[in-house]
């Protein structure tokens, strides 16, 4: 909270001061081979933004204070809460196009764990993970067109990126980037289709709401749009996307909220069409349209952060946000309902509050929209009506009228709940009382931050009878009336809305549910549950990517001269052969046992005639012992029949299998036996046998002195074995314990 | 001397890959012991054949007078026959136990881990 009181000072101190090339920077390195520096900057732009996240910061924590009193996860969501504001003040610094990415996730990893802070309801779980994977993949978007917006323009650096405007535009990646870059900005900021996360995630508690959608996350898209608006902006393509999309986003979500009867679930839905409006300003490239977004994008905060809470405030103390139930509120609550009212004024746009300053500059600029601006000052109109409509069931319908039957009998909130509202209130009014300032300090800089040219901006409450203030008339004309019929609307638009084939929500649910369909089915293929499946796709994977390789390098030249070979070696290797083939081919256990004891001697025939007396004679040891306890154990298991019932066909496959791995490593023993060995290491284990370790006998020597801790290794793994045979043969039978 | 060598290993390799693909967990035994072995006598044959002198250096001198076999692929197999044969005393011990208590030796039949699809899971059944 502190942090967040010292952050707001420190940057309105910097009010008016950080205009174009005053703009105050810092940067450290970060991480230099990629180019990635620890920047800030602070210019207009990020003026605004930041004030909203510092302000708002402040006076939500204030009130969290409060909300939480006797919370147990109090210290859980204070430490979110920071984590958030930080993440949110660091993305709208940040200079560096990567390090703007990295707060960028920030703020959605943060807003995770608040939107699902009260884990144990299955509804803010769903909705954390709906935001999460929604803003997570816009998030992936926005890095692929974080790198090639950076490629492009050969630094990541945002302010030099700003300065290139026309190398982006004509870059051959311009439409790629568009698209990314849109993707990251319009899933972020809840714009059509991917609007349907932001109401879902109503389930945070009250404060994080406000937050939410006042100053922060939801922001994080139209910053991003805001702060690359000279880069990407002045294009068709730019103009169309964004003015169609926040069209359609802004009377979609003025439409929904006045279809809600939880006032939370209705705010979000304002703050959706507040989401839409902006986009589509940020459409246009006229200085009274930017002017507009940023002026509306400071009324909406405010307002849209005081009545969050005064929501938060009637469900505290009333019980209950059903519009239904709550009526005739301000005599028990005046402070509250003193500070929804004047929200509600600045919401609907009445003067002389900021909200009509920043309505007027609204259809000021939607008929400045160089695509379509009947089409832009439609849809603006359209949505401003129903909000005037939605500020009336805000403010009157809970505090006025006969009283509801509330849960809880009501009764005033706290101070620091009401500190925030009524601030942010207040506020509203008041720099609606000095246009000129707001102007020159706040608005004025953050446009520059967008054109090149100097600004030529004039604000004012009254301008005449002009088109704008027509416009607004019947905007409040329009409201009045939507707010009269509002519920007889509330049934037409329920009705619409069942009939629609195709809903986001439902459309994220049925991508979400093939996923997971598409990962179990997957998983069946893969883990069949039998050994043979597995074994089989390892013996085959090992003989591909071994001969891929061999084939692919070439074998060396291959020994295939076997002349030299004398009679009893060959004798030896064809008596192992023979003992091979008896396993493989014997109808009876103890048959394939006296020939694996075979086998085994035989090898250790092979390691006496190379030099190797030690090995043999553990070789041989182990071979009698294997034989043994084989024999010993078979006849507690089953007499063995050489087919085994598997499928002739299968047969087949595993011949097939078994051949080409046996034939892979017989070419790779040859080529390696071919080449030649490196004998290095063991020059040196010769060299300093004796030096080293009073040894006369290397092998010896290597095992219990060089390697011991090898050895050491190897007798755990003995004792291991043993332990585990012995725990499974003394555990009793299942159905016997 | 390589090339009957290697032709052994790869049978024995082979062989090893059959038995362990079938169904019967005993011929899967005898498919590991195959495989250990297969895997000994490659690093041996890996490891350079010198029809010589076993790696001991003779008294009196401090290194080998002559070209004598190489002592690191020895240590290295004779710490692989050992655990090999942990790992196959481990192994039939788990066969004993499996066939006491599943009734089979069959492995497609050992399917209390990983029931098939549709039978779902025999512990929430009971």
């Amino acid at each position: 909270m502190l942090i967040a009181l010292v952050g707001f000072v420190l940057c309105a101190m910097r009010v008016g001061t950080v205009t174009g090339e005053d703009a105050l920077t810092v940067a450290r390195p970060w991480v230099p081979f990629l180019g990635v520096d620890f920047a800030f900057r602070l210019d207009g732009l990020s003026m605004v933004f930041a004030l909203l996240v510092t302000g708002a910061g402040f006076f939500v924590a204030l009130y969290a204070q409060a909300y939480f009193k006797g919370h147990p996860d109090r210290g859980r969501f204070f430490l979110f809460f920071g984590m958030f504001m930080v993440a949110m003040l660091g993305l709208v610094l940040a200079d560096d196009l990567l390090l703007m990415f990295v707060f960028w996730e920030l703020t959605t990893a943060s807003s995770f764990m608040l939107i699902g802070f009260s884990h144990d309801l299955e509804k803010a779980r769903a909705s954390a993970r709906q935001a999460l994977l929604v803003t997570g993949a816009g998030g992936l978007a926005l890095l692929a067109g974080v790198v090639l917006l950076g490629n492009a323009a050969g630094t990541w650096r945002i302010s030099e990126i700003i300065a290139s405007g026309d190398l982006i535009r004509q870059h051959e990646h311009y439409i790629p980037i568009l698209v990314l870059v849109f993707a990251g900005a319009f899933t972020k900021s809840a714009q059509f289709p991917f609007h349907f996360w932001l109401p879902n995630a109503m389930a945070a508690p009250t404060p994080v709401s406000a937050y939410l959608h006042s100053a922060t996350m939801v922001k994080g898209g139209i910053y991003l749009l805001a702060r690359l608006h000279p880069t990407l902006a002045g294009t068709p393509e730019w103009a169309w996307t964004l003015t169609v999309v926040g069209a359609i986003t802004a009377v979609w979500g003025a439409v929904l909220s006045v279809r809600a009867t939880d006032l939370k679930v209705a705010l979000a839905w304002t703050t959706v069409m507040a989401l839409g409006t902006l986009t589509l300003f940020l459409g246009s490239e006229a200085q009274i349209g930017l002017a507009a977004a940023i002026t509306f994008l400071l009324v909406h905060a405010l307002y849209k952060c005081a009545l969050f809470l005064v929501v938060g405030n009637l469900d505290h103390e009333a019980g209950t946000r059903e519009v239904g139930l709550l009526g005739g509120l301000r005599r028990a609550m005046p402070w509250t309902a003193a500070s929804a009212f004047v929200a509600a004024l600045s919401m609907s746009g009445f003067p002389p509050f900021l909200g009509f300053l920043g309505k007027e500059l609204k259809y000021e600029g939607a008929l400045a929209v160089a695509s379509e601006p009947w089409l832009a000052a439609g849809a603006a109109v359209l949505a401003n009506a129903l909000m005037v409509a939605m500020a009336g069931v805000l403010a009157i319908r809970p505090f006025f009228g006969p009283k509801g039957a509330t849960p809880r009998e009501a009764h005033e909130a706290p101070f620091p709940m009401l500190a925030g509202p009524l601030a942010m209130g207040a506020l509203g009014l008041a720099l609606g009382l000095m246009p000129p300032i707001v102007g020159a300090g706040l608005i004025a800089p953050a446009v520059q931050a967008m054109v090149p040219e100097s600004v030529d901006l004039t604000f004012a409450m009254f301008h005449g009878i002009t088109a704008p203030l027509l416009l607004s008339v019947l905007t409040v004309t329009l409201g009045v009336i939507a707010y009269r019929l509002r519920d007889k609307l509330r049934r037409v638009i329920d009705a619409f809305v069942g009939a629609l084939p195709i809903t986001g929500d439902g459309s994220y649910r049925r991508v979400v549910g093939w996923i997971a369909d598409g990962a179990e089915g997957l998983t069946r293929i893969l883990q069949t549950g039998r050994l043979r499946t597995y074994l089989a796709s390892s013996f085959a994977v090992i003989a591909a990517t071994l001969a891929y390789v061999l084939l692919r390098n070439g074998l060396p030249p291959l020994d295939l001269d076997a002349s030299g070979v004398p009679f009893h070696k060959w004798g030896v290797v064809a008596l192992i052969a023979a003992g091979v083939v008896t396993v493989l081919l014997a109808k009876t256990r103890l048959v394939a046992v006296c020939a694996l004891g075979l086998v085994g001697a035989g090898v250790a025939l092979i390691f006496v005639l190379y030099g190797a007396p030690d090995v043999a004679i553990t070789q041989l040891m182990v071979d009698i012992l294997v034989v043994a306890i084989l024999g010993l154990v078979l006849p507690r298991l089953p007499r063995y029949e050489a087919a085994d019932g598997t499928k002739r066909r299968f047969r087949l496959v595993d011949a097939t299998i078994a051949t080409a791995f046996g034939l892979v490593m017989a070419t790779l023993l040859l080529g390696v036996a071919s080449v030649g060995v490196d004998r290095e290491i063991t020059a040196f284990y010769e060299a300093n046998s004796v030096p080293g370790a009073l040894g006369r006998n290397i092998v010896n020597v290597i095992l219990v002195d060089f390697r011991a801790f090898d050895t050491m290794g190897e007798v755990v793994v003995l004792a291991v074995a043993g332990l585990a045979a012995w725990a499974l043969l003394a555990r009793p039978k299942e159905d016997e314990a | 001397m390589a090339l009957p060598l290697a032709l052994l290993v790869g049978l024995l390799f082979g062989v090893a890959a059959y038995l362990m693909l079938g169904r019967n967990f005993v011929r899967y035994l005898f498919g590991l012991v195959c495989l250990g072995t297969a895997a000994n006598l490659l690093l041996f044959v890996a490891g350079g054949l010198t029809p010589a002198e076993p790696a001991i250096i003779p008294e009196g001198m401090s290194v080998p007078d002559e070209v004598v076999a190489n002592a690191l692929p020895q240590a290295l197999i004779l710490t692989a026959i050992v655990i090999s044969f942990a790992l196959l005393a481990f192994a039939l011990v788990l066969a004993v136990r499996a066939y006491r208590d599943l009734g089979t030796v069959d492995t497609d039949l050992m399917r209390a881990a990983e029931p098939p699809a549709g039978e779902g899971n025999p512990e929430a059944e009971t």
